[in-house]
């Protein structure tokens, strides 16, 4: 839920990354923050276990610049990919705008990603929001591993796995070599903006 | 769904915050709603904050507290407090949407600021009435 300024002309958007544990989401904003250091005013904020995990959330705000007058903030977070996190993935969705669900590549990781795609379904229907229709990108993360000989879905496997009712915009990525990294937060961006926009007028 | 405040609001809650909290010593007050979005801030201009993380901390850290509140059976923990030697933070409950955490050193005693807070808090709670 965007949150409009009327005093300070300034929208708030929330945009989330989530997904699969050691998908790849941190890797995003950490590329994301090293690309466009110079534009970030502030450091990331991770919360993360002793073993490098994400324990409840990563942060990173990031200015756009203006739209109809307004400045836009965008604040970036991820979800902790682990199966037991729940209860915290579902705090940090509260208010979310815009999703990017980083699938993990990997042919094994397939039954996961299913299975946190279900789950964001369902801890979206608790805040009475449809995955249908919330802005929502996907990225077919790690797709850099294929040169290493790692087994990788194809990207009909994953689409027709993911995307066959969503039918949302989706991007084949590599989070480390920063591949569609900026693409992918480009289209989230501006379908969000799309959404918000509807009721800046 | 985007919500918005009107600026005579945010305006008046302005003066709230600046004359009830910042008047009595306080370093920092930070409006937000439990998205972690800032609605409105105010300092004394002693001190700058990241605000924008403070807020996303904020929100999940009372989020996570109130989460541990229902676990045990508790409505919620109704003070919720963090003592530093320099700089303590206080939380509290405006109403389901915002929270208002209050930044202040050594010189504010934790008694009054409570009683000055609630103050605030009900002045903030009747702009909505």
């Amino acid at each position: 839920m965007a949150f409009i300024n009327m005093r300070t002309n300034e929208v708030q958007v929330k945009i989330v990354y989530y997904g699969p544990g050691r998908g790849g989401k941190t890797s995003n904003l950490e590329y994301i923050n090293k690309k466009f250091r110079e534009r970030i005013k502030s450091e990331m904020v991770s919360i993360k276990t002793h073993g490098d995990r994400t324990l409840f959330f990563d942060f990173l705000p990031f200015d756009i610049g203006k739209i109809k007058g307004y400045d836009i903030k965008i604040q970036m977070y991820t979800v902790p990919g682990q199966v037991k996190y729940n209860a915290t993935r579902k705090l940090v969705l509260k208010g979310v705008d815009g999703l990017v669900f980083v699938a993990d590549a990997r042919a094994e990781r397939r039954r996961h990603n299913l299975l946190s795609l279900k789950q964001l379904q369902e801890n979206l229907a608790e805040y009475k929001k449809s995955i249908f229709k919330i802005p929502l990108v996907l990225q077919y993360n790690k797709m850099d591993l294929k040169d290493q000989g790692v087994p990788l879905l194809s990207l009909e496997t994953l689409e027709k796995d993911l995307n066959s009712k969503l039918k949302v915009s989706s991007f084949p990525a590599s989070a480390v070599t920063g591949e569609n990294v900026v693409v992918t937060l480009k289209k989230i961006i501006s379908v969000t903006m799309a959404a918000i926009q509807r009721e800046l007028k | 769904m985007n919500y918005g405040i009107d600026q005579d609001r945010l305006i008046e809650i302005d003066s709230i915050l600046r004359e009830d909290l910042i008047e009595i010593g306080v370093d920092y007050v930070l409006m937000i709603d439990t998205a972690g979005n800032t609605i409105a801030k105010c300092d004394s201009g002693a001190h700058s904050y990241d605000v924008a993380s403070l807020a996303a901390l904020a929100a999940g850290n009372y989020a996570t507290v109130d989460a541990m509140a229902k676990i045990v059976g508790e409505q919620e923990f109704s003070l919720l407090f963090h003592k530093g030697e320099n700089v303590s933070i206080h939380f509290s409950m405006i109403n389901e949407e915002f929270l208002l955490i209050i930044l202040f050193g050594k010189e504010v005693s934790l008694g009054f600021l409570r009683l000055k807070v609630a103050e605030a808090i009900d002045k903030v709670r009747a702009l909505w009435k």
